[in-house]
């Protein structure tokens, strides 16, 4: 039997979808994780603990996570992916009762291990959600408004739930994913110019809407220099540690602003400040290139799968994971306002590093599916 | 399959301009990273410096203080403090009870720790309480762990190892005071002592130094790292006074039985002081430790005026100790040594009369009996010859009526009227009369010690108008002390100074002279001098018909003031005294004993040094 049909096939034993993993993915996410473990390990002024031991533990968990989804046949993602968003909501509705608030804003359901946050597995329920909706439509489909009403319903309701607990990053980040979900899918330009300018005209009534602390967020955004050791710190002291990094950083353990503290929380969303501070432009090119190639080869996995499901999961998912990446640095440089968006792979925490590499395992997922034909209501199809 | 391909068509198409997008956004993030760490990076890198780096300055030690033999006036002592760090304390409440237990802390002091450990950040070090002695020290050490977050710390002190013996030259150091702050990052240093009067005040700047640096690094709640670099400050100068502390000491000693006292001895070829004493004093060390409202209150309103230094800033009338400028003015303005007055007890004028110490009457005297006898009446005639804008003339010369540039604060002018100042200040013509009370020393006159004491310097040295020091700053660069010639002469002729010297010789040596009870016999050590007693009330018509009360009888605050100028040795005149006891009776009897043994002293302590620098200089 030849590698060519076994390709073919869309009934792969567990073996063969094993050596159709895609390595060189594994061996990106791994060199990411490695330069976030290092960098806790520097949080921690050269020490393990606490952070670079426990990330590397739940970084382990996360890889089997990942491959178990890899190695799952597609079709189980396609047949279940309304189930799993609705899980992932009654989860949301859940917190909003039963949750804990602790370090800003999310909420999370304490179980026995760990947090749990639905907002994170919203992420992948709703790409999961809105491909498997979009894979079921053809072009033409998509251009009837009537048609669009479930999945802006599928959007809003999460959406809603996450800005209520408030949640402005994760609410801003689903939003946008499930607006390249929309694109994708084919979606006429002039209906988002239009929701964009309706968006638009209810920013006075959002504004009304928004919390104190968020407004405050925007504002020092707009002039950090303004209250430099009131809300403008972060932003100001993230700079300032960028900015003295300089081209080639001040070397590994030696980031004298994290290093004393001027940066607070360094351990989760302002790392990327605390990692160009050590390692400078050139390191800082280096890590944004990795994410760049990761991105790419997801653009590349997404246009050489043969089913829209796998296409669109494929451009979701690396679409939110651009979306993590873009937030966080643009944060800590100071482009946009303050959102509390970790830096996937690399940021102390286990949620984000769980939604990532989920994310991931569907990408390979893809991958391995990648010449597997799925019929509109999703029965295989052997070509 | 027409839609379908449509539809792959479509989502390539549409994920290309997605990807693209991202790409874009990428190249975003790379320009910002570029901006912040390459253009910016210069900016910011100060940025983090300024964060990062603290620059805390070192106290330098302040400069010793000496006499002109080396003796040490002002040092700087260890002084132990214990300190308290509440984030080392378990709890601060409780450390400060066990703490008690072994040394004594009051409840202030608990109150002001407690208070600070509230406000300031947890390892910052709150002093408890400062100058330990070195029992107190020892116990704590001993109980040290029983007492987790405290220790012992030492810092430097100002101190006055003799404390009051020189206390009004030396001033004081005190804590800065508001009005004090220059700019000077120095000063506003927790615990920093300043000068605050006397040579403290004066040389502030010379003996406080130059201060050190210490860079260093901090972290974002100000707790120190490490030190990046170190500067040690200049130590402060060491200042070398004109004092002789063995004089200072037993002038201290021989006036301690009068409740207020001037005096100062000075070296009449170049006005270097050699003791200036005024009585009482202070400790002015307690200034240093700090002074307690009560304390102060004492001081402040000590009806003795014990933080003013008389020297300087007390106004006396001199009294007959004045007769020596006015006999100079007479003798300048070439009235003959034998002109003659007899004297009847009294002089009138108009319908006044006024009276001779003497009330039985001098007989006739001539210039040199009439200073020698220190009468009044002859006195009052060679007023009226002068009138008083020419006795102010030659009291002006000799140093009378103007502040004489003292490098300690606080000089007064004192007071030498004329015609024109009375019309000026009082609006009213000069009366006659008034001339016949200043040729006596009283009513307007008024001078300070010191300008007595130079008043005598001027009249004895050749007639130079040397001016007074107190620190002789070239000590280092070898002996440049001035010589009388390198000051202006005042311009008074040697006649009329030879003759005042040779009454001022009779005054003392001479059977009748005033004081002459307190000459000293011994060759070559002899002094001459003028006594005077200056009235502080006017004595009236009634007191003088029932007989002029002895000054044992009165009320010590009407008590006359006791007055003695001199100068030895009394052929070759090396030094200048002048004492004031303020109501100490008449000059000859109090104040004349006093400068006696001053000048004696000063004579067995300095003349041979003095002799042989004069030996070596020719």
């Amino acid at each position: 039997m030849s590698a060519r049909d076994l390709q073919n096939s869309n009934d792969m034993t567990l073996g063969q979808r094993f050596w159709q993993l895609n390595w060189i993915l594994i061996l990106l996410i791994c060199a990411l994780a490695s330069i976030g473990f290092a960098m806790l390990y520097s949080a921690g002024n050269g020490s393990y603990t606490p952070w670079a031991e426990r990330q590397m533990v739940r970084f382990a968990v996360g890889m089997s996570l990942m491959l178990a989804i890899a190695l799952t046949d597609i079709r189980v993602w396609l047949r279940y992916a309304y189930l799993f968003y609705a899980i992932s909501l009654i989860l949301l509705i859940a917190v909003e009762f039963a949750g804990t608030v602790g370090m800003g804003a999310q909420r999370w359901i304490g179980l026995k291990f760990f947090h749990l946050q639905p907002s994170e597995l919203m992420k992948i329920a709703l790409v999961l959600s809105l491909a498997r909706y979009f894979h079921r439509l053809s072009l033409e489909d998509v251009t009837r408004p009537t048609q669009l009403l479930f999945p802006i319903l599928l959007v809003a309701a999460p959406t809603a739930l996450v800005l209520r607990q408030p949640d402005l990053g994760t609410s801003l980040l689903l939003l946008i994913g499930s607006a390249a979900m929309f694109f994708l899918a084919g979606v006429r330009i002039w209906k988002f110019i239009l929701i964009g300018l309706i968006g638009l005209a209810s920013i006075p009534v959002g504004w009304s809407m928004l919390h104190n602390y968020q407004k405050n967020r925007i504002m020092t955004f707009l002039s950090p220099e303004s209250d430099p050791l009131g809300s403008g710190y972060h932003i100001l002291q993230s700079k300032i540690a960028l900015g003295s990094g300089g081209v080639f950083g001040n070397g590994f353990l030696q980031g004298t602003q994290s290093h004393l503290r001027f940066l607070p929380e360094m351990q989760t969303d302002v790392i990327f400040t605390m990692y160009a501070e050590e390692f400078g432009l050139v390191g800082g090119f280096f890590l944004i290139a990795l994410y760049a190639a990761i991105v790419i080869y997801g653009f590349a996995i997404a246009m050489r799968s043969r089913s829209h499901f796998g296409r669109l999961v494929a451009m979701g998912v690396i679409t939110t994971f651009f979306l993590y990446v873009f937030m966080n640095i643009a944060m800590v440089m100071g482009l946009i306002p303050v959102v509390g968006v970790p830096l996937p792979l690399i940021s102390y925490g286990g949620t984000a590093m769980m939604t990532v590499l989920i994310g991931f395992g569907l990408l390979m997922n893809v991958y391995i599916h990648r010449d597997m034909r799925i019929s509109r209501y999703g029965d295989d199809h052997r070509s | 399959m027409q839609p379908e391909k449509l539809r792959v068509k479509s989502f390539g198409r549409r994920a290309a301009v997605l990807v693209g997008g991202k790409l874009a956004l990428v190249g975003v993030l790379c320009g910002r990273l570029y901006y912040l760490q390459v253009l910016e990076s210069q900016r910011y890198q100060m940025l983090a410096d300024d964060n990062r780096i603290n620059l805390r300055l070192l106290a330098p030690p302040r400069g010793h203080i000496v006499d002109r033999n080396g003796s040490p006036l002002a040092v700087n002592v260890q002084n132990y403090r214990v300190v308290l760090v509440p984030e080392q304390a378990l709890d601060v409440r409780e450390t400060l009870d066990r703490l008690n237990t072994v040394i004594e802390i009051h409840e202030y002091d608990r109150r002001r720790v407690l208070r600070e450990a509230r406000r300031r950040r947890a390892f910052v070090p709150i002093t408890v309480r400062e100058n330990l002695s070195w029992q107190e020290v020892s116990r704590i050490e001993v109980n040290a762990p029983d007492l987790p977050g405290i220790s012992i710390d030492v810092g430097q002190s100002r101190h006055y190892p003799d404390g009051q013996i020189a206390a009004h030259v030396m001033g004081y150091v005190a804590a800065v005071s508001e009005k004090d702050l220059t700019g000077d990052p120095l000063l506003e240093l927790p615990g920093f002592r300043i000068g605050k009067n006397g040579i403290e005040r004066q040389h502030d700047l010379a003996l406080r130094g130059t201060a050190g640096n210490s860079q260093v690094e901090v972290n974002a709640i100000g707790r120190v790292i490490r030190e990046l670099e170190r500067s040690e400050g200049r130590p402060g100068k060491r200042i070398v006074l004109t004092m002789d502390l063995r004089l200072q000491r037993f002038i201290t000693e021989r006036v301690a039985d009068y409740r207020r006292a001037a005096t100062v001895v000075l070296d009449v070829r170049n006005g270097e002081i050699l003791a200036m004493v005024s009585a009482p004093s202070f400790d002015p060390n307690a200034f240093n430790e700090g002074l307690n409202s009560k304390a102060w209150k004492e001081l402040i309103e000590n009806p003795d005026t014990p933080l003013n230094n008389k020297v300087i800033s007390g106004q006396y009338a001199p009294g007959s100790t004045f007769k020596l400028a006015v006999m100079m003015a007479a003798a300048e303005a070439g009235i003959s040594p034998d002109h003659r007055v007899f004297c009847s007890g009294f002089t009138e004028l108009g319908h006044q009369r006024f009276h001779c110490w003497n009330k039985h009457g001098h007989g006739l005297v001539n210039m040199v009996d009439g200073m020698r006898e220190s009468c009044d009446v002859y006195f009052y005639e060679l007023a009226l010859k002068l009138g008083v804008d020419r006795i102010a003339a030659t009291a002006r010369k000799l140093g009378l009526g103007s502040k004489l540039d003292l490098d300690i604060p606080g000089e007064r002018s004192g007071m030498i009227p004329t015609r024109a100042w009375k019309r000026e200040n009082l609006g009213k013509s000069w009366l006659k009369g008034e001339t016949l009370i200043a040729a006596i020393g009283q009513g307007y006159v008024l001078t300070t010690p010191l300008q007595l004491a130079i008043m005598t310097a001027r009249a004895v040295n050749g007639g130079y108008a040397v001016l007074p020091r107190l620190t002789r700053e070239t000590i280092d660069a070898g002996d440049e002390t001035p010589t009388a010639s390198s000051f202006p002469h005042t311009g008074i002729s040697k006649r009329a100074r030879e003759l005042v010297m040779h009454a001022l010789d009779e005054a003392v040596n001479h059977p009748r002279g005033t004081a002459y009870r307190s000459r000293i016999q011994e060759p070559g050590k002899a002094f001459g001098g003028k006594t005077g007693t200056a009235q502080v009330r006017r004595i009236t018509m009634v007191e003088r018909e029932s007989g002029v009360k002895k000054n044992r009888e009165k009320p010590w605050r009407e008590r006359d003031h006791s007055l003695f100028v001199g100068y030895a040795p009394v052929d070759n005149p090396v030094f200048a005294v002048s004492v004031v006891i303020e109501h100490g009776g008449g000059g000859s009897k109090t104040a004349a004993p006093i400068a006696r043994d001053i000048l004696r002293e000063t004579q067995r302590l300095q003349l041979p040094q003095q002799l042989a620098d004069a030996e070596r200089k020719k």
